[in-house]
């Protein structure tokens, strides 16, 4: 019964989450904030795998979200609509549902493929030297996407818009279909309740949140993953234990950023423009923080600080502007300075350097929630 | 056919030569011990069998193969396991954890059947908690399954490791000074475990250690390394008269 716990509560937690939103409980921007929730979710858990995990320490997760967010987006406007740089649709709009998850594999394939090749002449390096590997990595990857024209270089790229209202359009279809077939005489289609192309991403946003969480718990709880942790813990022993320490590595470096390519493809579908810009070193800063904030090595705890700090990124966009009225009305500040969102990036940095100093294995470090508080053992498990 | 040979291994680090032209050789079943002063290049030796160092030149054959230029975990499947001079556990990860890595070159399935949970992997990974479990309850360990090695005191992470080291079913069990730091009455335990490992599962043992107790207690035989040459084997008794070994250990004495 335990086993099934937590997968019946997440099942009943999306089934109401895209209640609310299909009823209006939610509005747009609480849905576009769930829906980032579940994209950071995967961005963190990710990197957890490579700079928890396995205790190295890569910089540049976001330039594998950026090849993930490209490729998923390349794939999707050549497959279901006709564009000036693929010209006609390869599937048509009408099996943008069906075949989307190929646009998701393809993309998590290209990412782990650069991950592979991040991976391979970085090989012996470790610690601060793969740090410089993975930034160069990421600065390379957005350039090369700035300097390709046909795909909108420095201006971004977009249609993936359509992609979305087509699989929107698809549901109502089904959707239609299936009162039909209850016998209503009722067109979901035309009514208030007809799924918004928002909708549908946020539900492939909760898929894909769920499937990165499953991977990685599986991998590690298993005996096979877990020789992750052991090249952490003892690289030696690892090695004369019986572990394949390079397959192991290079298999976990690519697992992360195939999943950093999830996380990727989704956000350039939920937005419906990419901008290689998006995912420069300041988004990769953002993995960096949550990992640390959740704990290294911590699935749960790294879940949990994404979604604090997605939330708390949220909430500074209001504290900032309030600060600047209030500072300004008690003359704290010089009436010719305005306060303005680019603080959000001296608090955030900020928050980083005093976790290092004072908590520096986060807030879970290497435990488990059930390992915290073990009364949850009663109620799950995460074997 | 010898389980090992070894011949005319040398080993060069930059312009240090730690190890001259070394040769030696284990039967199936017996128990060896190899001696030497501190930085004699007893554990550059052990390095390079176990595929931790390349030698120089010379030429190590394992089980009938010649396993030089082979990466550790190769040589691990082969049959060859080890402990190490400083304690290497993996000391975040529970006791059973510990010893199931041990499995890890007989896995039995791949990142696949991890990530689908296939039947193979349920079934797979039920022999090795099986395996772990069983080396447990052999070194007396059970009780510690969930505890982590680095809050056991000292002489119960030696059996840990031993323990670790045993869980891949080896034919040749190095070990690198088993009983350093342990106290008269720790040693002598360990003596009863290494004589016991021996005889009931016929391992071939080779082993480095300092205290002449564990040494001559045990060892059928006796290999004796200074400066990284052989300068004395045979019986331990005889061995232990040499006037090479005496020289080695306690100086010249025409001062």
């Amino acid at each position: 019964m335990r086993r099934y716990t937590i997968n019946m509560l997440l099942a009943l937690a999306a089934v109401l989450l895209v209640l609310m939103a299909q009823t209006n409980l939610m509005d747009k921007y609480a849905l576009q904030i769930v829906m980032l929730i579940g994209i950071n979710c995967i961005f963190a858990t990710s990197l957890n795998l490579v700079n928890g995990y396995m205790g190295e320490f890569s910089c540049g997760h976001a330039g594998f979200m950026c090849v993930g967010a490209y490729v998923g987006s390349l794939l999707s406007v050549a497959f279901f609509s006709d564009s000036a740089l693929f010209g006609q649709a390869l599937f048509g709009p009408e099996w943008a549902l069906a075949l989307f998850p190929l646009v998701l594999i393809g993309a998590m394939i290209a990412a782990a493929v650069a991950g592979l090749l991040v991976a391979l002449p970085s090989f012996r390096t470790r610690d601060d030297y793969l740090a410089i590997i993975t930034i160069a990595a990421n600065y390379i990857v957005i350039s090369i996407i700035e300097n390709i024209d046909a795909i909108g270089g420095p201006r971004g790229f977009s249609g993936m818009k359509k992609t979305v209202n087509a699989m929107a359009d698809s549901v109502n279809t089904l959707l239609d279909g299936f009162v039909g077939f209850l016998g209503f005489d009722f067109v979901v289609s035309d009514s208030d309740y007809a799924m918004s192309a928002a909708v549908v991403m946020l539900i492939w946003t909760l898929i894909g949140a769920f499937i990165c969480v499953q991977v990685i718990r599986r991998l590690m709880t298993s005996t096979y993953g877990k020789s992750i942790s052991a090249i952490c813990q003892n690289e030696v022993a690892a090695e004369i234990m019986g572990i394949n320490t390079n397959r192991a590595k290079i298999m976990a470096f690519m697992i992360s950023s195939g999943l950093g390519g999830l996380a990727g493809v989704l956000y350039a579908h939920v937005y419906g423009y990419v901008n290689a810009q998006s995912f420069n070193l300041l988004k990769s800063t953002e993995g960096l923080v949550m990992v640390y904030l959740g704990g290294m090595g911590s699935l749960s705890g790294v879940l949990l600080a994404a979604v604090a700090f997605t939330l708390l990124v949220e909430l500074l966009r209001f504290v900032i502007p309030w600060l600047n009225t209030t500072l300004h009305e008690v003359n704290l500040l010089p009436a010719d300075y305005q306060l303005d969102q680019i603080w959000t990036w001296v608090i955030i940095p900020l928050m980083l350097i005093l976790l290092m100093q004072f908590r520096p294995e986060g807030f879970l470090g290497n435990r488990e929630l059930t390992h915290v508080f073990p009364g949850l053992k009663r109620w799950f498990t995460l074997k | 056919m010898p389980l090992l040979e070894i011949s005319g291994l040398t080993q060069r680090f930059g312009g240090l030569q730690a190890l001259t032209d070394f040769s030696c050789r284990l039967e199936e079943g017996e128990l060896v011990g190899l001696i030497g002063p501190n930085g004699a290049g007893k554990t550059t030796v052990f390095n390079i069998v176990s595929g931790f160092y390349k030698p120089s030149a010379g030429q190590v054959v394992f089980a009938g193969r010649e396993t030089n230029g082979l990466k550790p975990h190769r040589i691990t499947a082969l049959g060859m396991a080890r402990t190490f001079q400083n304690i290497r556990l993996w000391h975040d990860m529970t006791v059973l954890d510990n010893v199931r890595l041990a499995r890890s070159a007989w896995l039995g399935y791949g990142l696949w059947s991890a990530v689908l949970r296939t039947p193979g992997y349920f079934r797979a990974e039920k022999a090795i908690e099986k395996r772990a479990r069983d080396v447990l309850e052999m070194m007396a360990l059970t009780h510690y399954a969930d505890e982590f090695p680095k809050n056991l005191p000292y002489g119960l992470q030696r059996r840990v490791e031993l323990a670790r080291a045993l869980a891949g079913n080896p034919r040749l069990l190095l070990l690198d000074e088993p009983a350093a730091g342990l106290n008269s009455a720790d040693a002598d335990d360990l003596i009863r475990l290494i004589r016991w490992l021996h005889d009931e599962f016929k391992l071939t043992i080779w082993m480095i250690e300092h205290q002449m107790k564990v040494v001559m207690s045990l060892c059928q035989r006796l290999t004796v390394i200074d400066f990284g040459r052989v300068i004395a084997s045979g019986l331990p008794q005889e061995v232990r008269n040499s006037p090479e070994v005496i020289k080695a250990y306690l100086g010249d004495d025409t001062l």
